[in-house]
């Protein structure tokens, strides 16, 4: 090929930028219009932008807290709280309603009830269901929400007080107890008596049976004279199949004997309020085994 | 002008010279903002550096590299608020190096969730994640239960971090491996004083991973867990106010 065809040059009048290396020059093309005019546009832009929004760092106007503020006064602070109040005047009539009426009253209010469900059914996912289950089923250590069997009780009130402030946790107003470690006190022999004893409460062992007197001296103040339970020390019910702990046998009975296993539920009335914990109540109640 | 602009680029010190200023310029317009950091930390009270052994505990999280599916910055959206809780604070990370925002999340933001389960969950979640949450997809960390903390140095490690800017006092950096051991319950009597005069009387002192005997990565990491967006004085704090 000859190399003077390849001399774009001599084909456009374009002309070049006047480089020249070795022979090699450079086209001298304007940049395309339209680019010129989204570039300028661009820079008008920021100018304005400047001016309606926060944007430079460092120079601070009349406040510490440094940069310009911009004629609009934009925080992403004051966004948040008008997307807030959007969805919180949607919500106002229910929310206010629930403030004014007794977690006992909503019952009787079908459309309040729905409200309160709704809205405790989705913060109980976001917040309890991993501990209790996503229906509130339970797993080992952490209680079954819906059926009859409550450690502290299943009525507005109690639940409230446990949803509020917790069992065993750092709140002040939590609720709280103890089973002491009773096996060095009781002797080896009689834990296995008591825990064979215990374990036969909810197959129905009687009253005279062996281990039953050392159950009366030890464990009945908290647990029941029957194993019925006693709310006040949330000691949970021993004469039925349900089980906090394992599957009640007398291995799990002894061991609690030796080693008493606590299960602590966190406070929540700091994290949630007082508004989206009624609609818990109302939703754990609704679970099934309210009282 | 282009005669001009010919010089430069036939002279290499020149156009280096040149090269250089340039360079100066974008490079000074983004680190003097940096100077003035402070500005753009919002006064809140409460937030106290890490205790040696929630240190620790970030240390774990790090190696393990948990920021890669777990954020700690509530964003100040709406929904984001919803779920969980207050958004984040510049002065909530001001003593995180590497701060831990992370970008991507696999599972929820951390950013608060100090409290929000209890230790002996912790435990068996970091265990065996799909024990509690069936469809999880976090993997078990169950070396962190028998692995023992890595305090030997935790002094050392304080007082880097003094360097860059986090407030230890001697005394903290002197006492740092007595602080651990004391906050995991694993201390000498009358140790916990000091831990808590040092760190204030709302430092969280338990055996977090509920074995006495020895201070675990579990510890370390449940008391990290545990102190996560509890610290700052949410109550009183208001955007407006500028101190
Ligand atoms: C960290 C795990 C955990 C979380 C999260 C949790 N709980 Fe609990 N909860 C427990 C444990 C453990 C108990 C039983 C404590 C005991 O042994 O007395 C309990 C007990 C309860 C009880 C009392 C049950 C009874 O039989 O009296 C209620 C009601 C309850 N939780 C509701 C909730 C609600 C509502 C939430 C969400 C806001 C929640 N829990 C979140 C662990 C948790
Ligand atoms: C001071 C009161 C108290 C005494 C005395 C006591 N307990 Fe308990 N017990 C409790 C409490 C409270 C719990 C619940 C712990 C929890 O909620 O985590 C409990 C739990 C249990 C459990 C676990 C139940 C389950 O559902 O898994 C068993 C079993 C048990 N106790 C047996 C006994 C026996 C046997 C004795 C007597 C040797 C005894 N307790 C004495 C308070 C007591
Ligand atoms: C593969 C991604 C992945 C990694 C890596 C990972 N996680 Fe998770 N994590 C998840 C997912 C998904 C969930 C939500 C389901 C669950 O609770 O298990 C979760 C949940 C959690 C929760 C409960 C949060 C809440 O509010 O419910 C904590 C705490 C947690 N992870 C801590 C850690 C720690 C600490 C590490 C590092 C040692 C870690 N995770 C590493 C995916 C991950």
């Amino acid at each position: 090929m000859n190399p003077s065809n390849n001399n774009i040059e001599t084909q456009d009048d374009i002309g070049t930028t006047g480089h020249e290396w070795d022979g090699i020059t450079e086209l001298n093309y304007p940049c395309p219009r339209w680019w010129v005019w989204i570039f300028l546009g661009t820079i008008v832009w920021a100018v304005g932008y400047w001016y309606i929004y926060p944007a430079w760092p460092v120079i601070s106007g009349d406040s510490e807290r440094g940069g310009t503020k911009g004629v609009m006064e934009w925080t992403q602070y004051k966004q948040l709280e008008e997307s807030q109040s959007e969805i919180f005047s949607r919500r106002a009539e229910n929310l206010e309603k629930l403030q004014n009426t007794s977690t006992k009253d909503v019952m009787d209010m079908p459309e309040l009830y729905e409200f309160a469900v709704v809205g405790g059914k989705s913060a109980f996912k976001e917040n309890c269901a991993q501990c209790h289950g996503s229906g509130g089923g339970g797993a080992k250590g952490y209680p079954n929400l819906n059926d009859d069997d409550w450690l502290w009780g299943g009525s507005l009130k109690e639940l409230s007080k446990t949803i509020k402030y917790g069992i065993r946790s750092d709140h002040k107003n939590t609720r709280n107890s103890v089973m002491p470690p009773l096996a060095a006190v009781m002797g080896k022999d009689s834990v296995t008596k008591v825990s064979r004893y215990v374990a036969g409460l909810s197959k129905g062992s009687s009253s005279t049976a062996e281990g039953a007197k050392e159950y009366k001296q030890m464990c009945s103040a908290c647990h029941g004279v029957n194993g019925e339970g006693n709310r006040i020390f949330g000691a949970p019910k021993l004469s039925d199949g349900i089980w906090l702990y394992g599957k009640g046998d007398e291995q799990q009975i002894e061991s609690q004997i030796k080693s008493p296993q606590h299960g602590v539920m966190p406070a929540w009335i700091d994290r949630l309020g007082e508004d989206t914990i009624k609609q818990l109540v109302v939703y754990v109640y609704s679970l099934g085994g309210g009282e | 002008m282009l005669e001009k602009h010919k010089k430069l680029e036939k002279n290499s010190i020149l156009l280096l010279i040149f090269i250089i200023i340039t360079i100066s310029i974008g490079g000074l317009i983004e680190i003097v903002p940096l100077f003035r950091l402070e500005t753009t930390i919002e006064p809140v009270k409460g937030i106290r550096p890490y205790t040696p052994l929630e240190l620790a505990g970030q240390d774990v999280y790090i190696r393990e590299g948990c920021y890669g599916c777990h954020s700690q910055q509530i964003r100040a959206l709406r929904d984001e608020v919803e779920r969980y809780g207050h958004y984040s604070l510049a002065a909530e990370s001001m003593y995180d190096h590497p701060f831990q925002w992370g970008s991507k999340r696999t599972g929820p933001d951390l950013a608060r969730v100090g409290g929000k389960y209890s230790d002996s969950w912790h435990v068996q979640h970091m265990i065996n994640p799909q024990e509690y949450v069936p469809e999880s997809i976090m993997p078990s960390y169950s070396h962190m239960a028998t692995s023992k903390a890595s305090l030997d140095d935790i002094g050392s490690h304080l007082e880097a971090l003094r360097v860059t800017g986090v407030p230890y006092t001697d005394s903290m950096i002197e006492n740092a491996y007595t602080d651990a051991m004391a906050q995991a319950n694993e201390g000498e009597a009358n140790t916990k004083d000091g831990l808590l005069k040092r760190y204030g009387k709302n430092t969280i002192v338990r055996d977090f991973d509920g074995k006495a005997g020895f201070v675990s990565e579990l510890d370390a990491i449940i008391s990290y867990l545990q102190v996560l967006g509890t610290m700052a004085d949410l109550k009183d704090y208001n955007p407006d106010v500028v101190e």
